[in-house]
């Protein structure tokens, strides 16, 4: 039953991600981002963090989608503005880069060089990871982290600020 | 249960499609799409590694991605609209101003 779910979200995600970078428009790439981040969220309600899950949809989903429709409905493009995509050549290199990444990758995992063999299976599913012992170690292991990730949100705030202000 | 293999793999997937929009595609919108896919299949293979060596480190760690993620797209929108602003245009070919 497990598989059946993961196979359905992987094929889910892979084909909207596939529609993300072939859509001529930027806002049906943005729609498909969207639903690629969905079924990313309920992939990591089937890993047992539905806090992450709900992180996910809340901020990737909501604010940052929101963000880039924003700004694609602000520059207000016209379908002549997008101009013709790369040259044949060039795209026939990408696809066969990508293909030659995926299968090292593909090896890599396989050769089980992220010591996924050596901890062995999975013993026993572990209890939902709520926000409760997520902020356990936010606050204590990883406070240092956490008070940075704070004055870079701060610094993106200034920056976005002054750069997209016209006159300040 | 599914294993982790598999997420890995599900993961590689969808950065390697990501990769591939940074590389054919000219639209700065669409790459700055893609960008965020990378890093979505990037927490993906964290998560799950996390449950495979049974810590919650690895969705701290996301935590933080999800923090860094925000920042970016805030600061890289911002930037293409100032770019649109002097060169009516969201075509990569046309930002050259920096190069040598």
């Amino acid at each position: 039953m497990e598989i059946l779910i993961f196979a359905i979200l992987a094929l889910v995600a892979v084909s909207c991600s596939i529609l993300v970078i072939s859509q001529r428009s930027a806002v049906s790439s943005a729609l498909f981002l969207i639903a690629t981040m969905v079924s990313i969220a309920m992939l990591f309600l089937l890993l047992n963090a539905p806090f992450l899950a709900a992180i996910q949809i809340i901020v990737y989903a909501g604010a940052i989608m929101v963000l880039f429709i924003f700004v694609i409905m602000l520059l207000n493009l016209r379908k002549d503005e997008f101009g013709p995509e790369r040259k044949k050549a060039q795209r026939f290199f990408g696809i066969l880069l990508v293909f030659l990444l995926l299968i090292g990758l593909a090896t890599i995992i396989e050769l089980g060089a992220f010591g996924l063999e050596s901890t062995g299976e999975i013993s026993q599913p572990s209890a939902p990871a709520g926000p409760e012992p997520l902020a356990q170690l936010l606050f204590t292991k990883y406070l240092f982290p956490f008070e940075l990730a704070s004055i870079l949100l701060l610094v993106a705030i200034v920056g976005a600020v002054v750069m997209a202000k016209r006159r300040l | 249960m599914v294993s982790s293999s598999a997420y890995m793999i599900l993961s590689a997937t969808i950065f390697a499609i990501g990769v591939l929009g940074v590389l054919v595609r000219r639209n700065v919108l669409v790459m700055f799409m893609s960008i965020e896919l990378m890093l979505n299949a990037v927490n993906l293979a964290l998560v799950a590694l996390s449950r495979q060596l049974g810590s919650l480190d690895g969705q701290v760690l996301v935590f933080l991605v999800i923090t860094v993620a925000a920042a970016e797209a805030a600061v890289g929108l911002a930037i293409i609209i100032c770019l649109f602003r002097n060169k009516k245009s969201v075509n990569v070919d046309d930002f050259n101003l920096m190069k040598w």
